[in-house]
């Protein structure tokens, strides 16, 4: 069948080890630094989220940490689940990895420093190295071979990340030059776009397939692994345009869409418990554990956030930190944490097989990377988890403790993390 | 277009996932007896699935199609992964070594799925695509294929 081949469909195997380790090796190094900033300024996270320390630990966290490893992970994915390399990983790997590195780095310390020469290259450095990504996966996607639930959800958390790094360089340049176009508007879009649509998407896309093959769980219901996606996009658009309209117009908009969104997640995080709950697989398993923490954490930012809007009280700085801590922290934390778990020793395994060749045994999974050490270190994301909620709930005073948890946290990520890196170089391969 | 060739191996897909968290239930629970009775089925339809595909549908595919050393060419090199990890977990079978087959299970467990993937998600229509014609003879071999 000659249109077969030349359309040349080509299931690649992955990138070389180092295009996805090197963010993944980096990420716990920004999780410390944003404990590091938090036990040095905690009490300016404490007033607001708009405070230049809350901001600069915001994005150490929501860059350095979270989005680092979602972009190593779909450098992975992007073949096996859509068909569409990446061309030249390594060089566009490279320069996407240097330059949100420098670029974090320059944002968090202009704005933690007060330099503002430091900040602007911290923006730029972002603006830089997302634009570098958005292109290398665009043209990718462009190319896919496979369609379907996973490759739309991707697709659509790459528009999501678009949104937000286009209002981020929006608010980056108020926050460097000075110049306060949106600014109002944008501070609750540029979250909302990054939490919601990049960050959530990407999740529940991956999830509606990875949590049933991996553990054995029943499917996901098939409305959702097919209008999820797609409808939480449609509310996020619709949410955009309503929040831009003057008050008395787009207020009820505004309200539908949020509860909506609410509504979604918390489907979402309800069916995905109920299906861990009924997995097939039964073994103790800490990644299954971070992916339980993070869906409760789910659940409660939500219900906090609806019972916000439908019933607000007059508490609206603690509220707007507790549904951060749980959004972020405890939910996006803690499920890219178990997700860690799982592609850290498995490709160190994967490509540690092939350079040895067959015949020759390397260690398994469990043995790179052992259930006892995420054990430990699952204990203290939950004590992290604990103080920060008690202190953007309830005491600021948690702050120093919590930022001290945070620490301890990330180092035994790190120890864990570098510990796998680690195995695989002594088993001689080039990495 | 006739999807028989995709539903029968992916129903085999999922055959297989079940023998192996059975077979991971007992190593768990350090159930020797009932370990090497799941295993040896385990092994049994993992052998049988490979063999079906690298003896039989791969090298009809790639006669009907052309396409040598694509993707099938991809999912024999993943074959060999599972056959290298199927030979360990033998091993630990035989010397009753509950943690060494956890991980191997575990390790398996994430190379077949991502490996699933792409059979069910790409590979699998493909045959159906270019094998349509033949779809109900391939169906009837595949159930009576003994290896």
């Amino acid at each position: 069948m000659a249109s077969m081949q030349e359309s040349g469909i080509r299931l690649e195997q992955a990138p070389p080890i180092s295009v996805p380790f090197r963010f993944f090796l980096t990420a716990p190094g920004f999780l410390f630094l944003a404990a590091a900033a938090m036990v040095w300024r905690g009490g300016e996270l404490a007033q607001s989220r708009f405070t230049p320390a809350a901001i600069a630990v915001t994005h150490l966290f929501s860059v350095g940490f979270m989005s680092m490893v979602m972009i190593g992970a779909l450098q992975q994915m992007l073949p096996v689940l859509a068909g569409a390399p990446i061309r030249q990983p390594r060089l566009a790997a490279g320069i996407t990895h240097i330059c949100l590195t420098l670029g974090t780095l320059g944002l968090a310390g202009g704005l933690l420093f007060d330099q503002t020469a430091l900040l602007k290259t911290g923006v730029i450095g972002l603006g830089c190295g997302f634009m570098v990504l958005l292109i290398a996966v665009g043209l990718a996607l462009l190319h896919a071979r496979t369609r379907g639930a996973a490759v739309n959800a991707i697709w659509i958390a790459v528009l999501s990340l678009l949104a937000t790094v286009t209002m981020g360089a929006i608010l980056g340049s108020s926050l460097g030059w000075g110049i306060p176009l949106l600014a109002a508007l944008l501070v609750d879009l540029h979250p909302g776009w990054g939490l919601l649509g990049w960050t959530g998407l990407l999740a529940t896309g991956i999830a509606f397939h990875a949590i049933p093959m991996l553990q054995s769980t029943p499917a996901y219901p098939a409305w959702m692994v097919r209008w999820f996606v797609p409808l939480a996009f449609v509310l996020l658009l619709t949410w955009s345009v309503a929040s831009a309209l003057p008050p008395h117009t787009g207020q009820t908009g505004r309200t539908a869409c949020q509860v909506a969104l609410a509504s979604m997640y918390v489907a979402f995080a309800a069916v995905t418990i109920d299906l861990l709950q009924r997995r097939r697989r039964r073994l103790p398993d800490v990644s299954v554990d971070f992916w339980r923490v993070g869906m409760a954490s789910l659940l409660a930012a939500n219900i906090v956030w609806l019972a916000g809007i439908v019933a607000p009280v007059d508490w609206r700085v603690s509220v707007d930190l507790s549904i951060g801590v749980l959004a972020f922290f405890g939910f996006a934390g803690s499920i890219i944490n178990g997700m860690l778990y799982k592609i850290v020793p498995f490709l160190a395994w994967f490509h540690g097989q092939a350079r040895a060749g067959a015949g020759k045994a390397v260690p398994n999974m469990r043995v790179l990377l052992g259930q006892e050490r995420q054990r430990l270190q699952f204990r203290i994301h939950l004590v992290t988890l604990a103080l920060l909620v008690c202190a953007s709930a309830w005491q600021p005073q948690f702050v120093l403790p919590a930022g001290l948890a945070l620490g301890l946290d990330a180092t035994l990520l790190a120890i864990n993390v570098l510990g796998v890196a680690s195995a695989f170089e002594a088993l001689g391969a080039p990495a | 277009m006739t999807n028989g060739i995709s539903e029968t191996m992916t129903r085999h897909h999922r055959e297989c996932d079940e023998a192996l968290a059975r077979a991971e239930e007992a190593a768990a629970a350090s159930d020797w007896v009932g370990l090497k009775r799941d295993a040896a089925t385990f092994f049994a339809e993992m052998v049988r699935h490979v063999g079906i595909e690298e003896e039989l549908l791969f090298p009809i595919f790639e006669d009907a199609t052309g396409m040598r050393g694509g993707p099938t060419d991809v999912m024999r090199a993943e074959h060999e992964r599972m056959r290298d990890l199927l030979a360990q977990m033998r091993l630990a079978v035989a010397s009753e070594d509950g943690e060494q087959y956890l991980g191997l299970s575990e390790t398996l467990q994430v190379l077949l799925q991502q490996h699933n993937i792409k059979e069910e998600g790409v590979l699998y229509p493909m045959l159906d695509m270019s094998l349509s014609g033949q779809a109900d003879s391939l169906v009837a071999r595949i159930r009576a294929y003994a290896g």
